[in-house]
Parts: structure tokens; C-alpha cells; sequence
């Protein structure tokens, strides 16, 4: 038995210690936002946030998400990061089929909580674990700094208020 | 052996073969092939040959009370029956019906149908033609409920229909000013006579409020990026088990024993089951094997890896990659069937002066859509329903009720949201394994995972093929002679044991067709053998064959001392249009000869503004070069130029790509940009590291790290998108396929410009880097 906290709910699960995190959210807590795309943390399809962090779910055990907060694609609209790369990816109509935009938008967020303002080098290396098959990455590209620009507004005009 | 012979001869399910291979363009495929001595004729029809969706299974549909239905609190439902896997066609059709329908498009829920083509026509949704062939029924559904809405509405007021007009969801009586919004009269309205074809009013273009407009957004666009959507692998039912198989590693293999003690003892692991192999050809059944069923993924994944197996590999356990090469190269080194014959080009190769020949190799590719195939049955009271992330949902009812037993009205496909499909989930051999396990188990709901592993080895893979060019050249260095020789196992092979020789509808992609103006052209077939499942990838044989020929125009260039681009247009000759006949494309990607001739203005145009837009010519610094490739293809005309960098180390670069695209009017000009980048990546991936090698028999590439597929920092950087402007009057192209033959050779001849280097041989990969 061990307790997660997903999406800021803590919860039982009767599972063994090294199930991936990934089959937790998927097939016993139901959450299937999160996607399957190779088991072997090469496509980035998975990717959810642990305290914040950017992890591949599919490779990471349960046992490692104790005491840890999960935050996976169904609650990242709730950060106002998260919500600000929901919007530029909506704005600029980055999906196609879609499958691998919910571990794009979370690894997009990771990103830009560390690094606001990133390059074009730093987007390739905050999103090269992710793949895409449909072809998105330009438009990734540009909405990442579109949500940058945005996250930055939104903060400016909080600090004109405050 | 008549085609008809081979038709009957399945020892397999009745899978009402005749309607899905005519529904691939098989039986005429088949026919001809298999009819004619040497050179393909048409065959002699008894009816009027039909062409575009008319031709296609189930026909086209446009029943206004099938698509359409209004709630009363306005919501206009509309149903989108062909599948959604990136393309747009769940916003794009929807859409089409709203704009003529007058629907505000925030209030229109669009509704996914099930399989069935007697009551919403063919949902093959392959062959970019979702939107060339339902365009106009779906304007006409649209329209005739916008009547029908007018029509309640004067009957309500008693005023006649000529004084009423309907407008962003509501009816406006004119002279009063009195409206009814939609939710208001939609009883009414449902209850009036459909209006008549002849009654029937269209929107002229000028009226048009979302077609050719960008304020339509992705219909499922918050559900995506929320988390919130249903694909195949995201079906949740009470009491469902999850199952993986192991399935033969070689094809045409089958189990001998297995010995499944210790995975009965993984936790979570219920039941394990072993799944007959279905005798040959492949068609669209399960590949047998081992199933484990669990109560959840990883305990059905861990089952499988404790499973004992012991497989008889059966009679292609000797396929392997290098020696198959040999195979293609000795079969094209000969001479072969004819498919189209103009002139006299082995007396023209004879009489030239001089003479060029080179020999082009596309490997094996795997589709690996992000969504591994998947899908989810059950079974009550005798009636089995499927959700599943299919590309042809009757094709899948089909397969699966056959694999049951049940009456086709007993099963029901639900179609899910496809992450990513390419043309493999045209194949619905997912949804039987799940259908078969379900029906073991009681009809317990049971769902079936696909790894990424299971995805790659058990593909129904892209072809392997060896394309060999032979010229005559005149004192200019312009042909007077060309012999094509394509060699490559056949997609037939996969429904006809043993076919053999490159169909119609593959051939007529970029080889047949060929449009240079040449006196002398002869095209010719191989006849090789399959040793693993051939499916239509993306593009299909566009894909080898557009590699060759433009490659080939490109040599032929540098061979000439000529601009590459002035010399590409020499080929085309002067603009005029072909009829496909006339160069014995007997199928024209099943469209009207007359209405969709081959134009070689057209092609010409798409050269010219992809090289005027990529500023052709330009100065570049060192080892920078610039790459043109045209390619016709899903009646549609694309011309790439690629800017590529092969720095020092020999690593390559593509800083910036031209698209010139020509498809027509443009119904959802977005949707078709990024069709253009996404097919423009896809594309670079396949030509820069695409490929499936087999040894013993087996897929040598098992996932993401040995089958490398683009990234981000490795995609081409700045990718735009050149769209020719048209009117209603010319008829609609294809989007979803047609960029992507176009970029191995752009990349070959841009590499080519920058570093001298030839490739020949793909993918690129490390064949320009140093040692």
C-alpha cells in the first residue's frame, strides 16, 4: 500500500513499490491524461510533474512519489504557467492528433517556472526528450515563447496592481 | 490464375474481401495485373465507371437527418464520420456543414460516428480525400437543414419562405424583423420535407463565414490540452482487464509451446490465453500468439515477460535487409513487366550518345504514431461493442464480426480519437485480438495495449524498395529516353498470398505518371516476394518513387552543367495538362481522368513560387546548399526547396524549408499549413533516420532508441507555407500525404549542392560524417 498525492489528493493505492507511476495514474486512479508512448523514457509522452519537476511516469516507481507532490495534465490549468502555455498552445493551434501535447505542456511548464525567458537552445534542450510524431515542433517552438511573453505580461500587471 | 480465382480462395473468415479490396483499389488493381500479357490496359467495365467517393465503399452520403440534429437549447449536433489522427478532419467537415448551415460555431457539438457506411458512406479515412470527396455532400446536409430551419420558421409566422433568411443560428423574418433562434425551431424544422437537389440552395462563396477562414478553432483543442480526451488506449470500462501478447517474432510464424507457470504468479495477472495465427495472407487478422490479461497494464507487461515461448518461425525466418537489397538490385538489373510504354526507350538507350543510370534504396519505415494501436470490447447478450482508434471503422465491424461469428448488426465500433494513425491504424487487426479475448473471457470487457516494442516489430511496415533510372541523353543533356524500373515487394501481398509486381494504385504514384516530357518512356515492375506485412505508409509509394525521380532530375542537371530548377522545368516541357490514360495511369488516385488531368502548369507554378519564395539562387555561405523537389501526388501539387548545413563533422542541418502547396480551393487554411509542417517533418525524420532492417526474420529496431524518429533540435527551423489561391472552380487536392515525398529528395539535392555528396541510399543518417 502506498499513499500519493496526486493533484493535491492523497490517496491509497494497492500496488507493488516499483509499479511506474505511469500505470498508477492510468489504470488504478483513472487519470489517463497522461500518456503511454514507450515505456523506456524516450518520448516524453508520460511526462508529469513531481514537486514541481519534470519526470518521465513511465520509468519512475511509485515508491519515488511518496511523500511527493504528482501534478499530472488533468490539474496543470490550475498554475498560472501551466494555464499560460494551455492558452498560446490553444492560441496558435499546435495539435494535431494531440497524444503527446499533454507531456509537451508539462514539460513546456517545467520550463518556463525555471527558465522564463528561454532560447531557442534552451527549448531544445527542455524538449528534446519529447517526441512528436505529427510534426509540431515549430509551432511548440513559438507558442513556448508566446507563454513566455504572456507569463511575463501577467506578472507585470500583478506587480502594477500590487 | 484470374483475379476472381484468388478473390475466392480464402480459407479465412468471409471478410466481404471483394468490397474491402475494392475499397483499397485492389480489384481493379488486381484485375489488370493479373489480365493483361506485358503492358496494363483498362479494363472492360460493365457499368459506367464511377470515380472519386462515388467509387469508394458505401458511397457518399448527404442525409441531412443522419449528420444533423439541433437540441432545443440551440446546440447544433453534427457528426463527423471519418477519424480524427491530426489532420482536422472532426473540426474541418463539422465546420462545412455549420458554414452552410448558418451555425454559430461556438454552439456546434460535433458527434463521432460509429462504423457504418450504409448510413454515412465510405469513412475510410486514408488517402487525403476526407475533405476532396465530402466536401460538397456535407455544404448539402448544411444547406438543407439552413432550408429546413427557413421553412419552420415561415410556417410559424405564415409568411412565405422567400421572406425569411437564416443567420448565425437564428431565422429573421425580414420585413418585420421578428427572429427564432435555432433550439427554438428545431422540432419544428426536423419535422419538414428534406428540400430536393434541384430545390437546393448552396452559399455562393462570397457568403462563406468559416470555409477558406481562420476562426475555427480545433474542435477538441481544450480536451487535448487539459488531458481530458479519449483515445484508443484511454478506454475505461467497470471490470475491464488489460491484456499485452506476445505474437509470433517472425511473420508467418506461429506458437509451438509455451509454458506460462511464473507469469501466473505475477500479481494482477488473471488469465493467460493463447490466440490462434491466422493462415495467409495477413489481411487484417490477429497474428496469434500468447495473451496475458491482468488487472492492470504493468501487471499484464510483466506477465508477458515471465512468459516461457517457444515459436516455429515458419518460412521467413531467413529475411534479412542486406541480402533482400541484392534481391531488388538483381530483379531491377533485368528486364521486368511493363506498366506504360511511350515510344521506343530501349531503341532510344540503344541510339544515345550518352547514357545515365543510377539506382535509389528506401529501407523498410514504421508508421510509430505516438498512440500505439490499442482498443477496448465487450460483449453482452450476444452484441459485442468496440472502441478503438481505427482509421476504417466498417473495415473494422467487418473483422471483427467475422473473427466473432456475429451478424455485422451485433457489433458496434465505436471510433475514439486517433493519436496519430499514418496509415497504420487503417488495419484493424488491434481490435480483433481485443474482440477474441473478450469473447474467451465471457465477454468481460477486455482491453489490448500495444508497447512501443510490439508497435514497431509487428507493423504492417512502409515497403523496402530499389528504384533503378536509366537515360538517353541528347546533346543538351535532356532525355531522350527513360527507362524505370521499380522493385519492391507489393501492399497486394498482404491480401493475395504470394502477389507479386508493383500494383496500379502504387505505381500510379510517382512512377507511371512520371510527367516529363520525354519521347521515350517505359516503365516497368519487378516481381519479388513479401517476407514480412506491406501497409500504405504516409504517402505510400510516393515515397521510394518521388526519391528516385527527382533525385535522378537532379543528377541529370549537374550532369548537364544546368540550374537544377531551369532544367526541372525543361523536363515538365511547356504547361499543358496530361490525361492519365494517355500515360497508362489507369488510376489517377481513383478520380475522374477528365476532371483531374495531370497539369504541368500547375506543376510548373508551384516551382516557380517555392524557388521565388526561398530566394533560389542566393548567395550561401560555405556548406549551405539549397535542394528543389516536386512531387505530384493525392491530386495535389507540392514543390519543396530545403535549405540544408552539413557542417565540418558531416552532421546535417535544415535551417529553413519552402513549401509551395497547390490543393485546390483551401476549406480549412490552418489545417492545411500544418499538414504541410507535419508532413514536412515527418518526412526529414524518414530521410534522415528512417529504417527498419530485418534479421532472421525479425525487425532489428525495437523502440524510440533504435528506431530514431525527429526531435525538436534536430527539425527543420523555419518552415513556411506558400498556398496557390483558388476558386470553387478547380477541383479539391489532398493535404494529409502529399509534402511528404517531397523531402528526401529536396534534402538529397540540397546535401548535394552544399557538400558534392550523391545520396542514393537512405536514410541519410551518418553517411556524411567523417571517420
Amino acid at each position: 500500500m502506498v499513499t500519493l498525492e496526486i493533484n493535491g489528493t492523497s490517496k491509497q493505492f494497492d500496488v507493488p513499490n516499483e509499479m511506474p507511476i505511469l500505470w498508477a495514474l492510468r489504470d488504478i486512479a483513472q487519470l489517463t491524461g497522461t500518456k503511454f508512448g514507450c515505456g523506456m523514457a524516450l518520448c516524453g509522452a508520460c511526462t508529469i510533474h513531481l514537486d514541481n519537476e519534470p519526470v518521465r511516469a513511465c520509468v519512475t516507481p511509485v515508491s519515488a512519489a511518496v511523500g511527493k507532490k504528482i501534478t499530472t495534465v488533468e490539474h496543470i490549468e490550475h498554475d498560472a504557467v501551466g494555464s499560460a502555455v494551455q492558452k498560446a498552445w490553444l492560441d496558435l493551434g499546435v495539435a494535431q492528433c494531440g497524444y503527446c501535447q499533454a507531456g509537451q505542456v508539462m514539460a513546456a511548464t517545467a520550463l518556463l517556472k525555471t527558465t522564463p525567458n528561454p532560447s531557442d537552445e534552451d527549448i531544445d534542450e527542455a524538449m528534446s526528450g519529447n517526441i512528436c510524431r505529427c510534426g509540431t515542433y515549430p509551432r511548440i517552438r513559438a507558442a513556448i515563447k508566446q507563454a513566455a511573453s504572456g507569463v511575463k505580461s501577467a506578472e507585470s500587471k500583478q506587480g502594477a496592481k500590487s | 490464375m484470374s483475379a476472381e480465382l484468388m478473390l475466392d480462395a480464402s480459407n479465412q473468415p468471409d471478410l466481404k474481401r471483394r468490397s474491402l479490396l475494392k475499397g483499397l483499389g485492389l480489384v481493379t488493381g488486381l484485375a489488370l495485373t493479373v489480365g493483361a500479357n506485358g503492358l496494363v490496359r483498362a479494363a472492360t467495365a460493365e457499368e459506367p465507371k464511377k470515380f472519386g467517393g462515388d467509387a469508394m465503399p458505401g458511397g457518399l452520403k448527404d442525409d441531412v437527418l443522419v449528420f444533423v440534429s439541433i437540441d432545443s437549447d440551440g446546440i447544433v449536433n453534427i457528426v463527423a464520420h471519418r477519424s480524427e489522427m491530426g489532420q482536422g478532419v472532426r473540426t474541418s467537415l463539422p465546420m462545412v456543414v455549420a458554414d452552410e448551415l448558418e451555425a454559430d460555431w461556438a454552439k456546434v457539438r460535433v458527434v463521432q460516428a460509429e462504423g457504418n457506411e450504409a448510413k454515412y458512406g465510405n469513412q475510410n479515412t486514408d488517402g487525403s480525400r476526407s475533405i476532396r470527396h465530402s466536401f460538397e455532400p456535407m455544404r448539402r446536409v448544411g444547406a438543407s437543414a439552413r432550408m429546413m430551419l427557413e421553412a419552420a420558421a415561415a410556417a410559424q409566422w405564415g409568411v412565405p419562405v422567400t421572406e425569411v433568411q437564416a443567420k448565425q443560428h437564428q431565422v429573421l423574418h425580414k420585413p418585420s424583423g421578428k427572429t427564432l433562434g435555432y433550439g427554438e425551431l428545431a422540432a419544428a424544422a426536423a419535422k419538414q420535407k428534406v428540400p430536393t437537389a434541384k430545390a437546393l440552395r448552396l452559399k455562393s462563396p462570397a457568403e462563406f463565414r468559416y470555409i477558406g477562414k481562420l476562426n475555427t478553432r480545433n474542435i477538441d483543442g481544450r480536451k487535448i490540452v487539459t488531458g481530458a480526451t479519449h483515445y484508443g488506449i484511454d478506454t475505461k470500462l467497470e471490470g475491464m482487464l488489460h491484456a499485452v501478447i506476445a505474437r509470433p517474432p517472425v511473420f508467418g510464424g506461429k506458437l509451438q509451446k509455451f509454458d506460462a507457470s511464473a507469469t501466473l504468479k505475477v500479481p494482477g495477472v488473471v488469465k493467460v490465453l493463447e490466440l490462434k495465427s491466422s493462415a495467409l495472407p495477413p489481411l487484417f487478422h490477429p497474428l496469434g500468439g500468447v495473451a496475458v490479461l491482468a488487472t492492470n497494464t504493468w501487471a499484464a507487461i510483466k506477465g508477458r515477460e515471465a512468459l516461457k515461448l517457444t515459436w516455429e518461425h515458419g518460412e521467413n525466418k531467413a529475411y534479412e535487409s542486406k541480402a533482400y537489397r541484392k534481391t531488388l538490385e538483381n530483379a531491377a538489373r533485368k528486364p521486368a513487366k511493363a506498366v506504360r510504354n511511350n515510344g521506343d526507350a530501349p531503341a532510344a538507350l540503344a541510339k544515345a550518345k550518352q547514357r545515365f543510370e543510377a539506382e535509389y534504396y528506401q529501407p523498410h519505415i514504421a508508421h510509430s504514431s505516438m498512440e500505439p494501436p490499442a482498443a477496448t470490447v465487450r460483449i453482452i447478450d450476444g452484441k459485442c461493442e468496440a472502441w478503438a482508434c481505427v482509421q476504417a471503422p466498417q473495415a473494422t465491424l467487418e473483422t471483427v464480426s467475422a473473427h466473432l461469428g456475429f451478424k455485422p448488426e451485433n457489433v458496434k465500433i465505436n471510433v475514439t480519437l486517433l493519436g496519430g494513425g499514418f496509415g497504420r491504424k487503417s488495419k484493424p487487426d488491434f481490435v480483433a485480438e481485443a474482440a477474441l479475448l473478450s469473447q474467451a473471457m465471457g465477454g468481460k470487457p477486455v482491453k489490448v495495449t500495444w508497447t512501443r516494442e510490439d508497435d514497431i516489430h509487428h507493423d504492417y511496415f512502409h515497403t523496402v524498395s530499389l528504384e533503378r533510372l536509366e537515360c538517353g541523353l541528347d546533346a543538351k543533356g535532356l532525355p531522350t529516353a527513360w527507362l524505370h524500373r521499380s522493385s519492391a515487394p507489393t501492399i497486394a501481398s498482404t491480401f493475395v498470398a504470394g502477389a507479386k509486381g508493383g500494383a496500379p494504385f502504387e505505381l500510379g504514384m510517382s512512377a507511371v505518371n512520371m510527367p516529363f516530357n520525354i519521347p521515350n518512356v517505359r516503365v516497368e515492375t519487378t516481381e519479388v516476394p513479401a517476407h514480412t506485412r506491406i501497409g500504405w505508409f504516409r504517402s505510400v509509394s510516393n515515397i521510394p518513387h518521388a526519391f528516385a525521380v527527382q533525385s535522378f532530375a537532379n543528377e541529370l542537371a549537374h550532369k548537364a552543367k544546368r540550374d537544377p530548377k531551369d532544367y526541372l522545368l525543361d523536363l515538365l516541357g511547356p504547361a499543358r495538362k496530361i490525361n492519365p490514360d494517355d500515360i497508362s495511369d489507369s488510376w489517377n488516385y481513383g478520380e475522374s481522368p477528365e476532371r483531374y488531368p495531370l497539369d504541368i502548369g500547375r506543376m510548373r507554378n508551384v516551382v516557380e513560387l517555392a524557388c521565388k519564395k526561398a530566394d533560389w539562387g542566393r548567395k550561401l555561405p560555405k556548406g549551405h546548399g539549397l535542394g528543389l523537389a516536386l512531387c505530384y501526388s493525392f491530386v495535389t501539387y507540392i514543390a519543396t526547396v530545403v535549405e540544408v548545413v552539413v557542417a565540418d563533422d558531416g552532421s546535417i542541418s535544415i535551417p529553413r524549408v519552402d513549401i509551395a502547396v497547390d490543393c485546390g480551393p483551401q476549406v480549412n487554411p490552418d489545417r492545411i499549413r500544418s499538414q504541410a509542417e507535419g508532413a514536412c517533418i515527418m518526412g526529414s525524420s524518414l530521410a534522415l533516420s528512417g529504417e527498419i532492417t530485418f534479421k532472421d526474420g525479425m525487425p532489428q529496431q525495437s523502440n524510440f532508441h533504435e528506431y530514431e524518429v525527429l526531435r525538436i533540435d534536430e527539425a527543420p527551423r523555419d518552415i513556411r507555407v506558400h498556398i496557390v489561391e483558388h476558386g470553387l472552380d478547380v477541383p479539391l487536392g489532398g493535404i494529409g500525404e502529399p509534402v511528404t515525398p517531397t523531402m528526401a529528395p529536396a534534402i538529397c539535392n540540397a546535401i548535394f549542392a552544399a557538400s558534392g555528396k550523391r545520396i542514393r541510399t537512405l536514410p541519410i543518417r551518418d553517411q556524411l560524417k567523417k571517420a
